[in-house]
């Protein structure tokens, strides 16, 4: 009775949507004019900047093939996901289900990519992450692979495992300190790669050092560690934190080298305070191949600044994507991920890319000193 | 229990920091009983217009920060016409006025990530002091530290005499006690109300830029921790009381940086929030809450 | 006695053969499909809240603390013992019987704090749970800590959503009709004078507090078994907000007030995507507290201010006594 009035609103409401809907029909496939191409990722809240970095190197590769591929027209949906699963599982369920979109790029962060997948995986729509390394995206908790789901990033291990050699082998370091968010799945997977590397080439990590993605103030942690005197900092974390976490350090006076991952990389790393510590990169700009020159030098012109991680990710994992449509000929879900996984020695700016059984990029990572004014120096190849 | 006393001084930075918001939280809290979710965000917004005054506008940084201040008093006094005197007008109650905070909240932080205003990225906050250390008997001092200690010191003094020694300080504690009472002696309350917002938005901004000496990394997000933080630091202390404020925001800091230091750094916001929820149990009006019988 | 329960149990069974019907041609979509069963989920979470907040004047900030303490207790159940109808049952259960034992033993001691202070203990119970839940990978691997629990079968479906949505509904208007329900009000409208006249208020604010969190346990294993991954970021204090926000813009003191703007609110959200266009995605959130800020200010007493929509008009009666001009807890 008194639902009734609600009722006709709500169903009024449904009604509404309904209309922007259609009806479930099978997937229109090859044949159609344009393609449509889903992106995921943080444009607001906290984390918009990593998603606004990664959706620029997006654009750029879209861009470069003049909305093109092959015969077709491509048109890029982008949705904002605020880094939170419950909206991009709506996010994909949409685009999949009512924008038909032939694939996926995104989401940023690992938390969405995970949720996304499962969704993936359901409507059979290839998906492909720029930048979220959590293992389990690829891989369900039984071992199986999503088959359906791809990323253009190093998984966590790799990076942890190259820095930790280049600590104990060319540097000499024997005892180390370890941060990790506790939050972030990329910061956890470099940290136990580099502590299990490290202790294995006979090292020591004195402190193996926890943290939440909303601390700012470390002074406390710094006051312990420095009692420990390490030699070496590992700090696997993105930019923002990174920088903090190494200004507390140097109050405390732990004046060592410090390393990190590719999350270093960014214009707003704080130079002043890391100069002289080494990251694991995807490239170099010192790398002379045409991939990476091309896509600094356009970024550049482009946008006004020097690119990011995420947006040399984001730029990979569009440039994969289109690719394998072009190689497939088809926007078919199974033809598309088909093309996706045979993906062989593509010219990523991240190296010459194919895709292991799990989903994961096969490439090797620059290890690049920072300088005091913001640019990097080459140092070696790691693989 | 090694380095207790570096530890301690540790959280006595973090404490002054919390303690110039918390006591912004609790100025207006007295006034009219409304916690102000939005302070944290002015907090943000002091932050972020020191460092443009420093970088972009070329400031030497005092000028700067008083210009910070100066622009979130505005911003304190804007908020509270706009949004929140237009409730009191219409005498809405006051969870209504809680919701709006929160979209004032959201609105600041939302607004001022777009890339025309002061965009999303995590800026670095160029150094304002040279790195200065020394080593006293074992424990390192920093210049920040004492920057930090010395400027809060300063201001809560300074607030200290406005309240208790001019008159429009009378007229806020007037207003706070009685509301109607002070109206009928003559008192212009929504002026009053506004110099509270002024005031305790002017201090935020303050600790803004000297959150942003000290942990020199600013975003629109930043502001919603340590507001937390400092409203639960002034409830600790019992809210509507500056003493209070500063109290609770002095133990907020030291629980968090000994938590961190000694126990686990997994677990150290639930152990602040458990110790507060503990307190309130113990003394429901925080501990230097004043224990007013319910009206009936 | 009987014909009053009837009307609604046939009015509902009608809006669901109806929605049900246009579900399964396809005239609502798969993606609209699933806002739509948010919404209700939303719906069991905010008449979970309206009856602490709105009709026993307890105000809690901890909400999203006991939808997400479901949501684990219940993807855990369906984790351990597999997915199927009857486990999906016991999980939902467990997750609500938690929750709702949870709400008893903290609830307790903390309903004794008055207005901002239960406020801010609540909030503090929230960050509590969060940064449990951030840790709960220590307790089993399988909640996944802040890592993020994945891999919980896709369980919930309309049905079970419309339906337990109906059963909240219906639960807590028979409760607000009940002596209990009075009494309730009474605490929240003056509880030194319920106490005076004789009333045991802290059973009646614990019982609204202990039905309540049950409810957003409840809520929140249909959650789980929705999106199948949660993550303790999930249910921060913010989204304790969210759901205080739908209580009161809906009216403190009307379930259906609740009801509607707790549908309203999430497909307005959703809504939002689709009106602002590509060029304006990262304006969602200033819209979003534009609206808030507007709404709130426009109708203070929230959109139905105490009353109900009904026909009958016994509970508009009832509630709208004592329903304008309360202040906040």
């Amino acid at each position: 009775m008194k639902r009734i009035l609600a009722g006709f609103l709500v169903a009024s409401l449904f009604a509404l949507a309904a209309c922007g809907g259609r009806s479930p029909a099978g997937r229109s496939g090859a044949g159609a004019e344009t393609v449509k191409i889903g992106w995921i990722g943080p444009l607001s809240g906290a984390n918009k900047t990593y998603g606004e970095s990664a959706k620029r190197g997006v654009e750029l590769a879209l861009e470069e093939a003049g909305y093109k591929v092959g015969d077709l027209t491509v048109e890029l949906i982008a949705g904002d996901d605020r880094s939170d699963s419950t909206e991009a599982v709506n996010l994909a369920t949409k685009m999949m289900t009512q924008d038909r979109v032939a694939a996926i790029i995104g989401p940023v962060t690992s938390g969405s990519a995970i949720a996304v997948s499962a969704i993936a995986e359901t409507y059979k729509v290839p998906m492909i992450t720029a930048t979220a390394t959590a293992p389990k995206v690829t891989v369900n908790d039984d071992g199986k692979r999503k088959p359906f789901v791809f990323r253009a990033c190093f998984i966590d291990p790799f990076q942890g495992q190259a820095a930790a050699n280049f600590a104990s082998r060319e540097l000499g370091l024997k005892r180390a300190a370890v941060f990790y968010d506790k939050g972030n799945d990329y910061t956890i997977g470099l940290a136990e790669a580099f502590r299990e590397t490290f202790e294995a080439n006979g090292g020591e990590v004195v402190a193996w050092q926890s943290y939440s993605s909303e601390d700012t103030d470390f002074s406390a942690i710094m006051t312990n560690v420095a009692a420990l005197k390490p030699d070496v900092l590992y700090l696997p974390d993105y930019y923002g934190r990174v920088s903090l976490i190494a200004k507390a350090a140097k109050d405390k006076g732990i004046n060592v080298p410090m390393l990190g991952g590719d999350g270093w990389d960014s214009p707003d790393l704080d130079s002043a305070t890391l100069a002289g510590g080494y990251v694991t990169a995807h490239y170099s700009e010192q790398d002379q191949r045409e991939a990476v020159q091309q896509f600094a030098t356009r970024f550049q012109e482009r946008y006004g600044e020097r690119p990011d991680s995420f947006a040399a990710l984001g730029y990979d994992a569009a440039k994969l994507l289109l690719g394998a449509i072009e190689r497939a000929g088809s926007t078919d879900g199974e033809a598309l991920r088909a093309a996706l996984q045979s993906t062989q020695d593509f010219p990523a700016v991240g190296g010459q890319l194919s895709f292991d059984e799990w989903g994961n990029p096969i490439k090797s990572a620059a290890l690049l000193q920072v300088q005091a004014d913001g640019s990097y120096k080459y140092i070696t190849n790691v693989d | 229990m090694e380095h207790l006393l570096e530890q301690t001084l540790n959280g006595l930075q973090l404490g002054f920091v919390y303690a110039l918001i918390a006591v912004g939280y609790t100025m207006v809290y007295g006034i009219i009983k409304l916690i102000n979710f939005a302070h944290g965000d002015v907090f943000m917004v002091g932050a972020f217009l020191a460092y443009f005054g420093f970088t972009s506008w070329g400031l030497p940084w005092p000028v700067a920060v008083l210009v910070s201040m100066a622009g979130c008093a505005v911003l304190g006094v804007g908020i509270e016409r706009l949004a929140y005197r237009p409730l009191r007008a219409r005498g809405a109650p006051r969870i209504a006025a809680l919701i709006t905070a929160i979209g004032v909240s959201l609105f600041i932080e939302y607004f001022t990530s777009l890339n025309f205003v002061f965009g999303s990225d995590y800026r670095n906050v160029p150094r304002v002091l040279p790195d200065r250390r020394w080593e006293l008997g074992g424990i390192t001092v920093t210049n920040v530290q004492l920057l930090v200690l010395v400027t809060v010191l300063v201001l809560v003094a300074s607030l200290q005499f406005v309240v208790y020694r001019t008159r429009v300080g009378k007229a806020m504690r007037a207003v706070a006690q009685d509301t109607d009472a002070a109206r009928l002696m003559g008192i212009d309350v929504d002026r009053i109300i506004a110099c509270t917002f002024a005031l305790g938005s002017a201090l935020a901004a303050a600790a803004g830029a000297l959150f942003a000496v000290a942990y020199p990394q600013i975003h629109p997000f930043m502001g919603i921790m340590p507001g937390l933080k400092a409203f639960t630091a002034a409830v600790l202390g019992g809210i509507g009381s500056i003493p209070g404020a500063l109290l609770g925001a002095l133990v907020m800091g030291q629980v968090e940086v000994l938590t961190a230091a000694y126990v686990t750094t997994d677990f150290r916001d639930a152990i602040a929030f458990a110790l507060l929820i503990l307190v309130l149990l113990l003394r429901p009006t925080g501990l230097l809450g004043k224990t007013a019988p319910e009206k009936v | 006695m009987r014909k009053q329960a009837f009307a609604p149990a046939a009015a509902a069974a009608v809006l669901y053969l109806g929605l049900a019907w246009l579900r399964q041609a396809g005239f609502i979509g798969i993606y609209w499909g699933q806002i739509m069963d948010l919404a209700l989920i939303t719906t069991i979470q905010a008449v979970g809240l309206s009856l602490i907040y709105g009709f026993a004047g307890q105000f809690s900030l901890g909400h999203a603390a006991f939808y997400g303490l479901g949501a684990y207790v219940a993807a855990f159940v369906t984790r351990a013992f597999g997915g199927n109808t009857l486990t999906f049952a016991l999980a939902l259960a467990a997750g609500a019987a938690t929750a709702g034992l949870v709400a008893l033993l903290i609830g307790l001691p903390i309903l004794r704090l008055r207005s901002d202070y239960l406020g801010i203990a609540t909030l503090g119970f929230g960050i509590i749970v969060k940064v449990l839940l951030d840790n709960a990978d220590k307790l089993s691997p399988v909640l996944g800590g802040a890592r993020g629990m994945a891999g919980i079968p896709r369980l919930t479906t309309f049905h079970w959503v419309f339906w337990l949505a109906v059963l909240s509904v219906w639960l807590a208007r028979n409760l607000v009709r009940s002596s209990h329900g009075r009494s309730c009000i009474a605490v929240r409208e003056d509880e030194v004078a319920a106490d005076i006249m004789g009333l045991d208020t802290t059973q009646f604010k614990t019982l609204a507090f202990v039905v309540g969190c049950a409810m957003a346990g409840l809520a929140g294993g249909l959650y789980a078994h929705l999106y199948s991954f949660l993550h303790p970021s999930s249910f921060d204090f913010l989204k304790s907000f969210d759901v205080l926000l739908v209580v009161v813009l809906g009216g403190l003191g009307s379930l259906t007030g609740t009801v509607v703007t707790a549908i309203g609110w999430v497909f307005l959200l959703e809504a939002l995507r689709g009106v602002l266009g590509q060029q304006f995605l990262d304006w969602r959130g200033v819209v979003y507290a534009l609206v808030l800020i507007v709404l709130m200010i426009l109708r203070p007493q929230g959109l139905m201010g105490g009353r109900e929509i009904s026909l009958d008009g016994v509970l508009g009666r009832a509630a709208a006594r004592g329903g304008a001009g309360r202040g906040a807890a």
